[in-house]
């Protein structure tokens, strides 16, 4: 079980709920997951929050058959690197039927449970995405 | 800046270690290192060690000064120690310190260890402790393992390039053929590219027998300036590189998902230090956590053309005997992964090849090795060039 | 005062069980079951859905259909019995996901199956008072039925989302009136920190179903002095297919005016979602002019009956997002042992 702890999951909560990133007004390049400082122009940078649509396509992608700690219960599930029309790469789960995924297939996101601290601890929601 | 050399090697055996704990498989491979290289523990100036996480695989943080207290070193003789962490490159990072610290002239005599202890929490937890080499924040959270971030490499590489499941099998087949002959190895017997492909599924393409396994075990190397070498051993073994690279933390980040730009940059560093190219290399130990890792490890370096990695295992270019052969210890494969030590079991290898000493598994005629250690998907490469000749 | 509904929004999940496939396990006589229930397969949540999951695609879905800014979201009220918090509130998850967060209120409503339409009639009084621009009120659920009981022939998975506003030129449909009809009645309730719902059996029926539905349908036409000729189309709260069926006879309602808002058959008690979703798959084919009576039953006991007459601006934004009728096709089925997977019935840890 990843245990996030709250408020470590809750400063993220908007960028991991609706998909918001960064993007750096003086290259142009966009960033998700965000980021606070651009790789390109690094001190020269201009970043500020911005929202993503959410369609992209599958990069490449596996489908889990031993879980990490706490994702027990999904197996199997599917890992992909999803790219978002924007630009920026992101892993995530991709729900639906492994057999019919493939590299290339255009995906669009989904509200669903990420995990939990156990029974009584916290509830994990994010993004995660389902062929489009 | 000197030129330096490594004196004294020892490995211990790697497995499962149920009797010994961290610190008592650390000193066992200190202590052999310095008996080999038959130097005082007075003249010992420092020591670095790679470790991984003991905080996650034993609650044991501050390794430095522990191993420095129980190989002796600390009470009386107050050697100064550190830990060296860089996910599963820790221990080819704390060889590099080690060599920095000679080869500044601030040192003489540093010991380079690494060491982890992983079976003493269950399976799934050192997973998990595995796991936070990743981006805990952005690929853990979405139920990433490292098995599945080496998986979606794979099935990138095989669409993109056409490399096949046979062809990973192939490289575990290899490794295990090799660590056979390796008497420190974890899994000391062969098997077949069936086997591989009828082992289960982890992370789709990657069977099992694509994953290196987890492993108890550590290893030591005792490094001195070239121009004392010879007062410790009659065949020191020279440092030529010693070159590290970094990359994003997360594997969506990259440039390009097959290609490990860290090993790249690492490797080119090196060779540039070396003024070397592949073709004064005799052999290499590549970081293969998985079978798809030697395969872009291979490419990375320069050994095969991007995308020909698996072709070039096919072929047996890899094999001891063949044109390079990579992972005659076995390698992480079949030797065994224990993640801070393996970079500087890596170390260990080449020198034992270089002296000749390697038995049924010597390549013949090596004057020149290399050493790959990874951290993480691909964050951290650290690449060292050894030669028999300053 | 005019008030209605500015958009809607419904979300199902993509996977179902077969009455045949629980009926195996239990050895019952799935034929019986099906000719008595009126139900031939229930909607099952994914491992990763929940009330709050669902709340949250369904109000999604509503706000895109208006193409909707969500900072005019005032109030966001989710009914549910499967609140995935007994303290934490769902709608503010709702609340953020939809981007209408921070200036407005919000608060999670429980009234058994009828939830979602108290917080419909929350939402049109504020509007109306004009505390607030837009309400977005919610049912949604990942019903409980324990294994074995028959509840878990029929509890499903799924949501629907209702925009309310009071500004004539948004308004898809006009909520004419709404009407409640409430007692004290226990058939069916559910203790805190229980996993399943307890029942009063055949008790559930005439004095808890059939009275509250009954007698809120009649308050509301009496009130509005329509008879059900006057209507196009009626939804009932429906816990299985039978009880809407006899409840619309009862009133006069022809089998044609409920079938559209009928989903139960495919779909199965989604519980707040219920006669939420039947509301919405109605608005999903009803033409401009043609007017809905619906009815929301929650146990414990009350009805909740509304007279709806759509507008022309319901074909500008019927087709901006999903239909019901698109939720409920390709659906993936599960096995029984998927589905105690998926509903979190096998304990791992």
């Amino acid at each position: 079980m990843i245990i996030m702890s709250v408020p470590r999951f809750w400063r993220q909560q908007v960028a991991r709920y609706n998909l918001v990133g960064t993007h750096c007004k003086k290259c142009g390049e966009y960033f998700y997951p965000p980021r606070d400082m651009c790789p390109d122009c690094r001190r020269e940078g201009e970043i500020e929050d911005f929202k993503f649509k959410g369609t992209g396509e599958i990069v490449t992608y596996t489908v889990i058959h031993t879980a990490a700690e706490g994702f027990e219960g999904q197996t199997p599930y599917v890992l992909g690197i999803i790219k978002l029309d924007e630009g920026p790469q992101l892993t995530t789960q991709i729900i639906g039927i492994a057999d019919e995924m493939e590299i290339g297939m255009k995906v669009k996101p989904v509200f669903r449970k990420l995990g939990e601290d156990g029974e009584s601890g916290m509830i994990y929601y994010g993004t995660k995405f389902v062929p489009a | 800046m000197r030129d330096v050399a490594i004196i004294g090697v020892k490995n211990t055996n790697y497995g499962e270690h149920w009797g010994r704990d961290l610190r008592d498989i650390v000193v066992e491979a200190g202590v052999g290192a310095v008996e080999d290289a038959g130097v005082a523990g007075e003249k010992i100036d420092s020591m670095f060690v790679g470790n991984m996480s003991g905080g996650q695989f034993v609650e044991q943080e501050h390794i430095g000064a522990l191993i420095a207290d129980y190989a002796g070193l600390a009470k009386n003789l107050h050697v100064p120690s550190t830990r060296v962490e860089a996910a599963c490159a820790s221990g080819g990072l704390a060889l590099r310190q080690a060599i920095y610290a000679v080869a500044s002239g601030i040192d003489d005599i540093s010991i380079a260890a690494g060491a982890e202890k992983m079976t003493d929490v269950p399976a799934p937890k050192a997973s998990s402790a595995l796991a936070a080499a990743a981006d805990r924040e952005w690929e853990g959270i979405m139920g990433a393992t490292f098995p599945g971030l080496y998986a979606m490499i794979a099935k990138l590489h095989m669409t993109k390039y056409g490399t096949t499941s046979e062809q990973l099998a192939q490289v575990a087949v290899k490794n295990h053929l090799n660590g056979q002959h390796n008497p420190i190895a974890q899994y000391r017997k062969s098997i077949s590219v069936d086997s591989v492909l009828k082992s289960i599924m982890v992370a789709d393409p990657l069977h099992i027998f694509d994953c290196s396994p987890i492993t108890d075990g550590a290893s030591a190397v005792i490094v001195a300036p070239a121009e004392i070498a010879h007062e410790f051993t009659d065949t020191p073994i020279y440092v030529k590189a010693t070159a590290q690279a970094s990359d994003t933390i997360a594997l969506h980040d990259r440039r390009d998902i097959t290609t490990l730009d860290a090993s790249v940059a690492a490797g080119k560093r090196a060779y540039e230090m070396a003024k070397m190219t592949t073709s004064d290399i005799d052999m290499v130990e590549v970081h293969d956590c998985f079978t798809i890792a030697e395969i872009c490890a291979i490419e990375d370096l320069g050994f095969a053309k991007k995308g020909e990695g698996g072709i070039v295992t096919e072929n047996g270019e890899t094999a001891i005997g063949g044109r390079i052969p990579v992972n005659t210890s076995g390698g992480l494969k079949s030797c065994g992964h224990p993640v801070g030590a393996t970079g500087v079991k890596q170390a260990v290898e080449i020198v034992e090849q270089l002296r000749g000493e390697a038995g049924k598994r010597q390549v013949d005629g090596a004057e020149v090795g290399m050493t790959h250690n990874v951290g993480g998907s691909g964050a951290t490469a650290v690449v060292h060039i050894f030669s028999r000749n300053r | 005062m005019t008030v209605g509904i500015v958009s809607y929004g419904a979300y199902i999940p993509r996977y179902r069980i077969k009455i045949e496939d629980i009926a195996r396990v239990w050895g019952d006589d799935a034929d019986i079951l099906k000719a008595g229930l009126m139900v031939n397969e229930k909607s099952v949540p994914d491992v990763d859905e929940d009330a709050a999951t669902i709340a949250v695609e369904a109000a999604r879905s509503a706000v895109s259909r208006s193409n909707l800014d969500a900072q005019r979201i005032g109030a966001v009220y989710t009914g549910s019995e499967s609140h995935p918090y007994a303290v934490k509130p769902t709608s503010t998850i709702v609340a953020e996901a939809v981007g209408a967060t921070p200036v407005m209120t919000a608060a999670d409503f429980e009234f058994a199956c009828k939830a979602g339409t108290a917080a419909i009639q929350t939402c049109m009084g504020m509007v109306s008072s004009g505390m607030i621009d837009l309400g977005l009120a919610i049912g949604a659920d990942v019903a409980q039925g324990a294994p074995g009981d028959a509840l878990e022939y029929t509890a499903a998975a799924g949501g629907a989302a209702y925009v309310i506003g009071n500004k004539e030129s948004e308004l898809a449909a006009i909520i004419e009136d709404t009407y409640s009809f409430t007692t004290d009645t226990p058939d069916f309730w559910r203790r805190e920190g229980m996993p399943y719902p307890e029942h009063g059996g055949r008790f559930t029926g005439e004095p808890g179903y059939f009275k509250h539905v009954i007698g809120a349908s009649e308050g509301l036409m009496s009130k509005l002095d329509t008879k059900p000729e006057d209507y196009d189309y009626a939804v009932f709260h429906q816990p299985n297919g039978k009880f809407p069926s006899r409840a619309a006879s009862m009133l006069g309602f022809s089998k044609e005016q409920i079938k559209p808002g009928l989903v139960v058959t495919r779909l199965g008690n989604t519980y707040s979602g219920s006669c939420m979703m039947g509301i919405a798959a109605t608005l999903d084919q009803a033409e401009p002019g043609d007017r809905i009576f619906a009815t929301a039953f929650g146990s414990g006991a009350g009805g909740d009956s509304f007279s709806i007459t759509v507008t022309d601006k319901i074909e500008e934004i019927r087709n901006n997002t999903t239909t019901v009728e698109e939720l409920l096709a390709d659906p993936i089925y599960a096995d029984y042992a998927m589905y105690a997977k998926h509903k979190g019935k096998i304990r791992i840890a």
